[in-house]
C-alpha cells in the first residue's frame, strides 16, 4: 500500500491531469456555445498547471493558474459576455465536404510529433539543473527568479516593454473614436 | 531514448502534442474569431507543456523560464485581439471569418 502511495499514486494522478486536459481541449474545438468553450478552456489551463506542478515547476504552475486562467480568461469571458455573443453564424462548415481538413491535419501533426518524441534526441548534454540541486540553492522559484535577474534580463526588460505597448494598443483598438 | 527514462515524461509529450494538434484542428474549423483566439491560446499551451517537460529531462532552467515569457506574450497577445474583436463588433456587429472579406471585393 505505502509502494502504491509512494509510487503509483502520482503516476496515476499524473495520467488523469493529461488525461482531462485533452478531453477539455476536445471541448474547446466541439462546443458551440463560446461560454462553455472558454470555461473548457479554464479546465485545460488548471490540468496543464497540475501537470507542471508535479513535474516540479512550481513558480511556472503558479504563474499559469494566476495569468492564464486568472487574467486571460477572465477577459475572455468578459469580451463574451460583453458582446453577448451567443452563437456565431455558420460557426461550424456545414458543409460536410470541410471536416476532413480539420481531423487530418490534426492527426497528421500529432503522429509527426509522436514520431519525433519516440526516437528521441541522440545527444542530450544535461545541464546542472538537477532536482537535488534546485533543491539545496532554495527551491525552483528561487532559481528561477536568479536566472530570470541575471541571464535574461534583457528578455525581461523587452517584455515589459512589449506589454506597455500592448496596454496602449488594446485601449487604442477598443476605443470609440480617435482623436 | 535517453529522455523517456521518467515515467512522467512521455505522457506529458503526448499531452503537449495533443493539445497542439487538437488547437490546430480547431483553427481550421472554427468560423468564430474568439473560439480562433482561443485554440490558439490551446496551442500555446501545448508548446508550454513540452517546453517544461524538456526542461525537466534535461535538467536545464532555461525552458522554463522561456515558458514565463510566452504566458506574457500570451497575454499581450489576447489583449490586442480582443481589442481588434471589439472594434471589429463594433463595425460589422459580428465575429464571424465569413464575411470579412473587404479586402477581396
Amino acid at each position: 500500500m505505502t509502494d502504491f502511495i509512494q509510487n503509483g499514486l502520482p503516476l496515476a494522478l499524473f495520467v488523469i491531469f493529461c488525461t482531462l486536459a485533452v478531453v477539455s481541449a476536445l471541448g474547446v474545438v466541439i462546443l458551440r456555445n463560446p461560454v462553455s468553450s472558454a470555461f473548457s478552456l479554464i479546465l485545460v489551463l488548471l490540468n496543464i498547471a497540475g501537470i507542471f506542478a508535479m513535474q516540479e515547476a512550481y513558480f511556472i504552475s503558479a504563474v499559469q493558474i494566476i495569468v492564464y486562467a486568472g487574467a486571460i480568461m477572465v477577459l475572455f469571458i468578459f469580451v463574451i459576455m460583453l458582446l453577448s455573443i451567443e452563437r456565431v453564424e455558420l460557426d461550424m462548415p456545414t458543409n460536410k465536404a470541410f471536416w476532413p481538413v480539420p481531423i487530418v491535419l490534426g492527426i497528421a501533426f500529432f503522429f509527426g510529433m509522436f514520431v519525433v518524441f519516440l526516437k528521441g534526441s541522440t545527444v542530450a548534454i544535461k545541464g546542472p539543473f538537477t532536482s537535488q540541486a534546485v533543491e539545496a540553492s532554495g527551491g525552483n522559484v528561487r532559481v528561477v527568479s536568479e536566472l530570470m535577474f541575471s541571464d535574461y534580463i534583457l528578455p525581461f526588460l523587452a517584455m515589459g516593454m512589449l506589454l506597455s505597448i500592448a496596454i496602449v494598443g488594446a485601449v487604442l483598438l477598443a476605443k470609440r473614436k480617435v482623436d | 531514448m535517453n529522455h523517456l527514462g521518467d515515467p512522467f515524461i512521455f505522457p506529458a509529450l503526448i499531452t503537449g502534442a495533443a493539445l497542439f494538434a487538437i488547437g490546430l484542428a480547431g483553427i481550421t474549423l472554427r468560423r468564430s474569431l474568439i473560439a480562433i483566439l482561443m485554440c490558439i491560446e490551446l496551442m500555446l499551451s501545448g508548446v508550454n507543456l513540452t517546453l517544461v517537460t524538456f526542461s525537466r529531462a534535461n535538467q536545464d532552467m532555461s525552458g522554463q523560464i522561456m515558458v514565463f515569457f510566452i504566458v506574457t506574450v500570451a497575454a499581450a497577445e489576447g489583449a490586442i485581439g480582443l481589442g481588434l474583436l471589439i472594434a471589429l463588433y463594433r463595425n460589422m456587429k459580428e465575429v464571424g471569418t465569413a464575411h470579412l472579406n473587404q479586402m477581396k471585393e
